[in-house]
């Protein structure tokens, strides 16, 4: 180099500091930025290029702090997101634009996003929703959508911030400052900085039997610390999520059963990892099987799972068969797709301590106390000897549910008593973690001669991989909600999760109702114009309505607004149509199209006990602390869950300090999944609200009527005109303290699938405009509307903000998304949508009073995607008449299917 | 671990000639191709090289730095010949990777989909190579060899990239599954002059549709003298001899193949296009 620096030094202006550091020139800036000069708001999504969370300005110019060397920034000046907005008012006032707008939900890409915008604000161009996304195109989002993120760019103003407020109110995330400003800190950034490093040693093949070298030997030459496998496993070497489907082994003992399998771990520092000789293990490749296809005569995956059927899912209701025999109409179809990674920028991190007896254990989590329970299971140790300290998570969707780095640490930090840390890179995270499960579905509809659906049969085999993990959740999910929110009166579903050689398929938004969606909902578009009836108005026909049984005779009195969906659609549905046609008229190659689909999700667990318990308190100086243990992994349970909490009590949102999911103080709020949080935890917030304030209020001796306002040492009470004063006690944590749980109320199903599998069902219907280019096959959306009955929205900026994230995974499984084991195992040949794939997304908020809701509140998270891939698969039909049935529709399977047809240019 | 910042080309040869360091530009290329991997030992960045950055025009021609950004493409004030290229600057990966990522390193990394060398190919682009014994100058089709493999010869630099300064208009149009950060089905530019209403000259180059991309040399000799407005029947009645698309994670060939028809024609058009809004 040529050196201002001292020698094995690299000196450069960091956020306006000038510093010197000692560093190799070679490595990448943003291992410099982060491991040495503890610039943590730099993340490492990729270490590619793929994904530009790792986005710096050096000397003003965005780049990828992933893809310089260190060396090359020495005399320069390195800009990040913490730096530019403590330093530079126009990022300030960005930051506070993305507070407003929820441009920010997991915030993991936030500081990607921002750095960007900033050379975009400073460079003095004109602001268009174009120029945004032309700067911000190298940075993807996988919670919002993209589109909070353009309207905060183009209004990064000095408008004042949003006002407080309890159930109703649009506030401003309550965790949404650390985010936009560079503080937060997700799974690896509070990884010790001298903390021990451990890295999995991974199957190269799909199967294969392996046998080991010297370990000893191998420990020693290449200075490790230790090397682990199965046999320093202290306790079971299985984990899982579904109780008796525990079958996943920390370390695979003499066969692994899919490509990334770990067969051992190495432990040391990250200069004697980076220096390590090939591992010592041989392997013998074995024949395995990737598709349900010949997994029937495959070898067994497990022990007893004939046939390598992990699990069946069965509802019948009526008379299937005969109403179809008997139907004046029938349609019906093959279709698939395919596995879906859940592509959080975030990838799995953790970091563990032995403290004493116990463990410590630092991740990014959805399920701290399922965690907590597995790794003690893993260990040998009681549950309460191990703690979970959540980070914040960058993205979850299902797939950090399950256990990933967090055993690792454990293992390697309770042996050698010192701090372990392990972050997935890219390909690991893909390879490794769980994946949306592959579909194929076989479906038939009967309809009468006026348009009545009379009966619907599904058949879903779905590819559950090489474990368990929640496939048996989706088995039992899919046939349930088949169907769609429909009255059927005849109808039988049967699923089917079948074990293969691939990365475990597990829980991802929506649990396989995506999937069963996709057929349902198309099947419904060729019924209609086979019936010549309105495709809107087809589907508004059949819906459910209050009263009416589902298919598995479950009847709502109150909260099933499907129909308000449809109708809040129609004005939509009647102008697309007509710009649809009018475009058409005068375009050749290119042609317009509308969709619409709907969609229905159980909220919670399927006919199974899922409580939630929130914890409050105030102290004796009178600070209110709500123990928040619903793991806000973006979605916005931290906001939710506290605005609900605070109108239950009768208190001002800015009143309460929220402590976090550690599993020491704060109790199980259940896992952050299946759209629970603002359903269940949010009942047990308003119940702990509605308990600790009938404490006060019966301190007090005062009405319901009375004001709560919290001083210093006591509380004042005001009820007609009088104001008492209760003076909290000076003993313990709390004077005062309420814990209250709720559990959803639902009965088990029968032989048939009969009965109440949830107490609450949330619907959506979306529409899609969008035009297809005939010649290769290309889409390009336009416009997505979509109306969602959330019951009550507690807040409807995040409603939005599910709405539009859910929408664009919708987007990513319709048209490009699909993991190909061994092939798509990074973000560029992985794609998910990028910023300039998102269409404005219009939101309208249908708000049916849920019977068992707080407030009327539903959940929302798996609604929002599930409509978005039949909506646009049904728009693109409508605009070339060919359809879709194998997904994702890349422009090559959409350009052969315009050809198959014959309406191509 | 070292790495070297030379600021002459006589210190960046001294320091490649030993034939050990690897040649460091944008790092865009380098350090992704490690898959979180450690990095070479000895590495020597020359993006900091005087004269190596830029864009010129001397007697015969212009002369791109080896070094340039494709950002600094994308902003170069540059005749109609250039707009495919700076249509394909914009989209080489993203802001970040334009911002870093050099010309030369495009080139060297060879690619079969890289951004930039059908719009190079279309411009007649030459390579200019150096070494501690004197530069050699070898036509870009010639330069790379294959996907990955170049005749650069150990210790050997690009120092720029030359291209002929001749009538006519650049267009690129790149084909691919989402809006931004894509790696392409398929890409075509093409770089068509017109006189008195018929193509007098008619460049194209196909990218990611070839183990290296390539000139159709056969359409554009069919091309030439062909009325402006009717190019289009010939284009897609062309057999594309030149191509050999395979089927991967992106596409199937038989989609390339019949995209790239489409493709060429929509990019002579628009080359056709702008030759007409030029000359008035």
């Amino acid at each position: 180099m040529s050196l201002d620096a001292p020698q094995g030094h690299i000196g450069f202006t960091l956020n306006g500091a000038e510093i010197t550091v000692p560093a190799e020139p070679t490595v990448r800036l943003s291992e410099l930025l982060r491991e040495v000069a503890g610039a943590r708001d730099v993340k490492v999504g990729c270490n590619a290029g793929d994904c530009g969370a790792c986005t710096v300005l050096v000397d003003g110019d965005p780049v990828c702090a992933c893809m310089m060397a260190a060396g090359q920034v020495q005399g320069r000046t390195v800009d990040t997101q913490a730096g530019l907005v403590a330093d530079d008012p126009l990022a300030e006032r960005l930051a506070q634009s993305f507070q407003r707008h929820q441009a920010a939900q997991c915030g993991i890409c936030t500081p990607g996003m921002m750095v960007s915008a900033v050379a975009l604000l400073r460079s003095g161009e004109a602001l268009t929703e174009e120029s945004v996304s032309d700067a911000l195109g190298g940075v993807l989002c996988r919670c919002t959508g993209y589109r909070k993120i353009i309207a905060a760019v183009l209004d990064a103003s000095d408008t004042a911030p949003l006002a407080e407020g309890g159930v109703g109110a649009p506030i401003a995330r309550l965790d949404g400052w650390p985010k936009v400003s560079g503080t937060e800190r997700f799974g690896d950034d509070v990884a010790p900085g001298d903390a021990l490093v451990v890295k999995a040693i991974r199957s190269p093949y799909h199967r294969a039997s392996f046998s080991f070298g010297d370990l000893e030997r191998f420990t020693e030459e290449n200075g490790l610390t230790l090397v682990l496998t199965a046999a320093d496993v202290p306790g079971e070497n299985r984990f899982g999520v579904i109780p008796g489907f525990e079958d996943q082994p920390l370390f695979a003992e003499t066969e692994t059963r899919f490509k990334g399998e770990a067969v051992a771990a190495v432990v040391g520092s990250a200069e004697a990892l980076a220096g390590m000789e090939p591992f010592p293990v041989s392997w013998q490749e074995l024949p395995s099987v990737l598709t349900p296809e010949g997994a029937a005569g495959a070898a067994l995956l497990h022990e007893g799972r004939e046939a390598n059927v992990m699990c069946r899912g069965y509802v019948a209701r009526g008379d299937a068969a005969g109403a179809l025999a008997g139907a004046a109409h029938v349609v019906s179809g093959d279709f698939s797709t395919g596995f879906i990674e859940h592509g959080y920028i975030e990838p799995e991190a953790a970091s563990a301590r032995r403290v004493g007896d116990r463990l410590e254990i630092r991740c990014c989590t959805q399920a701290p106390y399922m965690n907590r329970d597995g790794i003690a299971s893993i260990m040998g140790m009681s549950a309460a000897d191990v703690r979970i300290l959540p980070t914040a998570v960058g993205g979850g969707f299902g797939s950090k549910l399950d256990l990933t780095a967090q055993p690792f640490v454990a293992l390697a930090a309770w042996k050698l008593n010192r701090p372990v840390r392990i972050a997935y890179t890219r390909i690991e995270s893909i390879s490794t973690s769980t994946k949306r499960h592959p579909s194929q579905v076989h479906m038939e509809i009967g309809a009468d001669a006026e348009g009545r659906i009379v009966a619907a049969r599904f058949d879903g085999v779905f590819n559950t991989g090489a474990y368990a993990s929640w496939g048996p959740t989706v088995a039992n999910r899919v046939p349930i909600h088949a169907s769609g929110p429909y009255k059927t009166p005849n109808y039988e579903a049967r699923s089917a999760g079948i074990h293969t050689n691939t990365a475990p398929a597990g829980a991802f938004r929506g649990f396989g109702v995506p999937q069963s969606a996709v057929a349902q909902e198309q099947l419904y578009d060729i019924m209609a114009e086979k019936l010549g009836i309105d495709r809107l108005e087809f589907r508004r026909r059949n819906c459910l309505e209050n009263g009416d049984p589902t298919v598995t005779g479950q009847v709502f009195e109150r909260g099933m607004g499907i129909d308000a969906c449809f109708d809040a659609l129609t004005p939509h549905w009647t102008r697309a149509l007509a710009e649809a046609a009018a475009f058409n008229d005068t375009s050749a190659v290119k042609k317009r199209g509308v969709g619409v689909a709907a969609g229905w999700y159980g909220c919670g667990n399927t006919s199974m006990s899922n409580p939630s318990t929130i914890r409050a308190g105030i102290t004796p100086t009178g600070e209110l602390r709500l123990h928040q243990g619903a793991v806000d992994i973006g979605q916005g349970s931290n906001t939710v869950i506290t605005q609900i909490f605070a109108q239950a009590l009768g208190v001002a949102v800015a009143d309460i300090t929220l402590v976090g999911p550690d599993t020491d103080i704060t109790p199980d709020a259940g896992k952050t999944s299946a759209s629970r949080q603002t359903y269940i935890s949010g009942n047990a917030a308003r119940l702990c609200g509605e308990a600790l304030r009938a404490q006060i209020l019966r301190l007090g001796n005062v009405s319901e009527e009375a004001v709560i306002r919290l001083g210093d040492g006591a509380i004042e009470l005001t009820d007609a005109g009088n104001t008492v004063r209760v003076d909290l006690s000076h003993e313990g944590e709390y004077a005062l303290e309420a814990v209250e749980s709720y559990d959803p109320p639902t009965s088990p199903l029968d032989k048939n699938g009969q009965g109440d599998p949830y107490a609450v069902f949330g619907t959506a219907a979306q529409m899609c405009e969008l035009e297809v280019d005939t010649a290769l096959g290309t889409v390009k959306l336009l416009r997505i509307v979509a109306a969602h009955d959330v019951g009550k929205a507690i807040n409807p900026l995040l409603v939005e903000g599910q709405i539009e994230g859910g929408v664009a995974q919708g987007i990513g499984l319709a048209l490009m998304e699909e993991f190909l084991p061994g092939r798509t195992e990074n973000l560029h040949d992985y794609l998910i949508p990028t910023i300039g794939d998102v269409p404005p997304i219009e939101s309208l908020i249908v708000e049916s009073g849920d019977m068992h809701g707080p407030y009327g509140a539903k959940g929302l998270g798996e609604h929002c995607l599930i409509p978005t891939a039949p909506a646009v698969l049904n728009a693109i039909a409508h605009a070339t008449g060919a359809r879709i049935h194998h997904l994702p529709a890349t422009p090559d399977k959409v350009r052969a299917a315009i050809l198959a047809v014959g309406t191509g240019a | 671990m070292s790495l070297h910042r030379p600021e002459t080309l006589d210190d960046a040869l001294s320091l490649m000639g030993g034939g050990a360091a690897v040649a460091l530009g944008g790092g865009t290329d380098l350090y992704p191709a490690l898959r979180d991997g450690v990095p070479p030992s000895e590495m020597v960045d020359l993006t900091r090289v005087a004269g190596l950055r830029g864009i010129t025009r001397d007697g015969s021609g212009w002369r791109i730095g080896a070094a340039t950004s494709w950002t600094q493409v994308a902003r170069a004030e540059l005749p109609p010949l250039f707009d495919g290229l700076g249509a394909a600057a914009r989209e080489v990966g993203s802001v970040q990777i334009q911002n870093a990522g050099t010309v030369a390193g495009n080139l060297c990394n060879a690619s079969p989909a890289a951004d930039g060398v059908p719009a190079l190919l279309a411009l007649d682009a030459s390579v200019e190579l150096a070494t501690g014994t004197g530069t050699r100058v070898l036509p870009l089709a010639q330069f790379i060899t294959g996907p990955r493999a170049t005749e650069l010869a150990p210790g050997e630099i690009v120092t720029a990239v030359l291209i002929p300064d001749v009538a006519g208009s650049g267009a690129f149009l790149k084909l691919g599954a989402r809006r931004y950060l894509v790696i392409s089905i398929a890409m075509v530019s093409a770089v068509v002059a017109v006189e008195a209403g018929r193509i007098a000259s008619a460049r194209i180059a196909v990218g990611a549709c070839s183990p290296v991309a390539r000139r159709l040399e056969g359409l554009e000799s069919l091309l030439a003298g062909c009325g402006a407005g009717a190019a289009e029947p010939v284009i897609l009645g062309y057999d594309y001899p030149e191509l050999s698309p395979i089927d991967d994670v992106r596409a199937r060939a038989g989609y390339r193949r019949e995209a790239v028809a489409t493709l060429v024609a929509r990019a002579v058009a628009l080359a056709v296009e702008k030759e007409a809004s030029h000359v008035a």
